[in-house]
């Protein structure tokens, strides 16, 4: 294509203005146009469904109207989601809209524009007078959203709505004033790595930009940490905005070379980024003399082959030169020597999202949000027990039960909070009393926690404690990379023990032991990994002793979670005559009629999954479980038809 | 290349080669002269024989062995560190199932564990036919969905024990309408 000429500011505006009128020419379109979330989460939640129930009722109905696909709004409680551009009508967010409410949507809003369907809104997009907005909700008012402003409102796959958007304008004017400039206001906002460890971006860039060699600049999407996706969306639902960072970073750094390192697991943003790539190139944000300005980049992707500890720079860095992504000795830091011995920076794509907005509003702006040493937003995965899941974007400093409490809306089923589970495998166990802490790096990692990715997990009085300690160190042995003695044998150690006390097998003194290894975990290992593979075990032990103490003492699961120390029966006073619900749904076989046409489980069958509970209908509500299984009452269950097939026998 | 490989080969280990994995081979061969011969190109070649192919076939670990240059022993070492290759041929309908954080406090290992019931098979493994095979990931990010499954590239969201029931049920229905449709050309066209 043509490119135009002039200064990069001048270059930019030429393309800006082209974007800004193909958007409007569609904003302005005469044709309603629908817009359906479609990122991971979405398709999880049947966004491609939907998007064919709205295209077979558009036909049957003889209705115009185009459909598009966005990112994630973040809000994945409510997904799929739709939004709705018809004219003379603010955009209208609709929720949980299948094929089924996709064709209502069509006959009554569609066709006629008579019905905007209200059952099934949310808000408008914008302020109107007939409709409630986004931020007369909890949720979106006390959300502050930089990162994520445009996530699931544009569409990733069309660069025009990125630049129209005020896209690039950050490259533009980082591109006319030097990539000095660039560093030098990214260090004033003392931006913190978004990676978890909240390492300070502009000081790890000026040392890369002292080393005299090719330097390489890495964007680290290997986004390992189960209960965590907050890159996989930034990355799937605005890659630009990850693009936009990654090149400014290139050019504080001066790099040669750039990176998107991106999870196989994540087929979908690789695509997306790829494609992203391609539109930047043509429009020449990217590649040769990058808007005329003389500098020149080019961003390959790498696709992680699914190993948590690459999430570790000098593992990263391993993996990319094809061998077994395993960390070595710092320093030398990769910053110095790292890929192929140049210097190397690796940045988190949430860090790399930041930069934009930072270079736009300048780095006054950004101290104006969040606390003093950790300014500007977070953005947590909240996930779990809790109302309303979904990713969250807040300032720093917000209380974690502001931020479970008012803008999650609490726990589901109106239940009791047990404990926070923040940072994944590497981080911990928060109880209800430290819920006032404040979040940011510092905060966290005085009580043991740690800001990590950003995953948030909830969990209420049914989720056993010992039962999750036990799960993060299956997963942190698992991934252990198996390079220091401590972390690959310590971990194996910590897990066996869990276990033990999870079948109701531990011993009073494995609780010493249980801390014992964890110190020497923390001291003799080389990564991250494990220096902070302890943190769950050491977390659960000192707020939750009691829960470990019920299991090796009473044999008892205070959470009735742990299956081996738990069982379930039917109380026959609840249980409603020739009801079969539970029978249907047991996948063992276990349940079965009593000889007064009741229900019953045979202990020896049961594997305890549950399913019963729920089939059970809430108006009998009869199906109870207990901790120690010795609990169980004797009801003096006989089968319906022992006596029967006795006679018949006979 | 291949041909000096199986004929360094042992009859035993010769007749344990079928003719589609033969097949597999053969396609490697000629695919791995698209990728640059040298070690810091493992992952992409693994990664790619991977997707094309569904696994990593153990000959293929020597012939990609003997094009970059490197012992067997340093591929087998990088492709049994990463979670992503697996060794024997998946199922027509792979079923991942999520055990992330989210998932396994909603129950991920009691669905893990319905599967491994109603298929007959354990983890890692997959049916006798070639049907189903079944798999635990970490993470796929679809944590607010928890329990999450893949099947084939579908994400399943909210998935309960009897839902399980249900995915194998959908499978099962449509392979015989498939086969049926089949069927019915076949007389048609007879």
């Amino acid at each position: 294509m043509k490119q135009p000429t002039g200064s990069p500011v001048e270059r930019l505006a030429v393309l800006g203005a082209a974007a800004g009128e193909a958007v409007e020419r569609l904003r302005q379109s005469p044709v309603p146009v629908i817009e359906v979330g479609c990122a991971t989460c979405g398709r999880a939640a049947g966004a491609l469904e939907t998007i064919a129930g709205f295209e077979e009722a558009l036909a049957a109905n003889g209705v115009e109207a185009e459909i598009r696909r966005v990112g994630c709004l973040g809000h994945c409680y409510a997904e799929p989601l739709v939004t709705i551009r018809y004219p003379g009508f603010p955009p209208l967010l609709y929720q949980k809209i299948g094929p089924g409410e996709a064709g209502i949507l069509v006959r009554s809003f569609l066709k006629d524009g008579s019905d905007p369907c209200y059952e099934y809104l949310i808000g408008a997009l914008e302020p109107d007078e007939n409709f409630p907005t986004l931020m007369d909700y909890p949720r979106y008012l006390f959300e502050k959203r930089v990162v994520m402003e445009q996530c699931g409102l544009i569409d990733p796959e069309d660069i025009d709505h990125y630049l129209a958007a005020g896209g690039y304008r950050a490259l533009a004017e980082g591109l006319e004033k030097g990539g000095e400039w660039v560093l030098e206001e990214v260090k004033a906002a003392n931006l913190r790595g978004r990676g978890g460890a909240g390492f300070p971006a502009g000081r790890k860039w000026e040392i890369a930009r002292s080393v005299d060699k090719t330097r390489v600049i890495i964007c680290n999407g290997d986004e390992g940490d189960p209960g965590a996706y907050m890159d996989r969306t930034l990355l799937e639902s605005n890659p630009h905005q990850v693009l936009e960072g990654l090149i400014l970073a290139a050019l504080a750094i001066g790099a040669g070379r750039a990176l998107f390192y991106i999870r196989a697991e994540y087929p979908l943003a690789v695509e997306i980024m790829e494609k992203a790539i391609a539109a930047a190139r043509e429009r020449n944000l990217l590649g040769e003399d990058i808007l005329g300005s003389g500098f020149t980049l080019e961003v390959g992707v790498f696709k992680g082959s699914g190993a948590f500890v690459c999430g570790e720079e000098t593992a990263l860095i391993s993996s990319l030169s094809g061998h077994r992504g395993m960390p070595r000795p710092r320093p030398p830091y990769p910053a110095v020597a790292g890929l192929d011995g140049l210097p190397t920076i690796i940045n988190n794509v949430k860090t790399l999202s930041t930069v934009p907005a930072i270079i736009r509003n300048g780095h006054q702006w950004f101290h104006e949000i969040g606390t003093e040493n950790s300014p500007g937003t977070a953005i947590f995965s909240v996930v779990g027990e809790v109302e309303y899941p979904g990713l969250v974007e807040v300032p720093m400093g917000v209380t974690l039960a502001h931020l479970v409490n008012d803008i999650c809306g609490g726990v589901k089923d109106g239940k009791a909070l047990k404990a926070v589970q923040i940072g994944g495998p590497s981080g911990g166990c928060l109880p209800v009393s430290l819920l006032d802490t404040e979040i940011d790096f510092d905060s966290l990692k005085k009580v043991g926690a740690m800001m990590g990715s950003g995953g948030l997990v909830i969990m209420n009085e049914d989720t056993c404690m010992v039962e999750v300690a036990r799960y993060f160190t299956d997963f942190t042995q698992g991934e252990s990379c198996g390079k220091c003695t401590f972390c690959r044998i310590g971990t194996h150690h910590l897990r066996e023990i869990l276990k033990s006390i999870t079948i109701g097998e531990g011993r009073i003194e494995e609780l010493e032991d249980l801390e014992e290894i964890s110190t020497s975990v923390i001291k003799g290992s080389l990564c991250s990994l494990g220096k902070t593979a302890p943190n769950p075990v050491l977390t659960t032990l000192r707020f939750f002793r009691d829960e470990y103490l019920a299991h090796i003492e009473e044999k008892r699961c205070p959470a009735r979670m742990c299956r081996n120390l738990t069982a379930f029966y039917i109380d026959l006073e609840a249980c409603a005559r020739g009801c079969d619900a539970c029978v249907a749904c047991c996948p063992t076989e276990a349940i079965f009629t009593t000889s007064n046409r009741k229900k019953a489980i045979d202990q020896e069958k049961c594997v305890k999954c549950g399913e019963c509970v729920y089939a059970c209908p809430p108006e009998y509500d009869a199906v109870r479980r207990v901790s120690p299984p010795e609990l169980i009452p004797d009801q003096g269950v006989q089968p319906l038809d022992s006596g029967a097939g006795s006679e018949k026998e006979q | 290349m291949l041909e000096q490989i199986l004929a360094s080969l042992d009859e035993s280990e010769r007749e344990a080669i079928d003719e589609e994995e033969l097949q597999v081979l053969e396609r490697v061969e000629s695919e791995l002269v698209t990728f640059p011969s040298e070690p810091s190109h493992l992952l992409p070649i693994l990664q790619h024989i991977q997707a094309r192919h569904g696994y990593l076939p153990k000959l293929a670990l020597r012939l990609v062995a003997d094009y970059v240059g490197v012992a067997i022993g340093k591929v087998y070492g990088i492709a049994t560190f990463y979670n992503q290759f697996r060794f024997n041929p998946p199922g027509r309908n792979p079923i991942k199932v999520c055990l992330g954080t989210a998932c396994h406090v909603k129950g991920g290992d009691i669905i893990l564990e319905n599967f491994e019931r109603r298929l007959g098979i354990r983890e890692g493994e997959t049916t006798a036919d070639r049907e189903y095979s079944l798999e635990r990931v970490a993470c796929i990010g679809c944590c607010a969905l928890a329990p999450a499954v893949v099947v084939g590239d579908k994400v399943e969201a909210y998935v309960t024990p009897s839902k399980v029931e249900g995915i194998i049920t959908e499978i099962e229905v449509r392979k015989e309408m498939a086969a049926r449709e089949q069927k019915k050309n076949e007389t048609a066209n007879g």
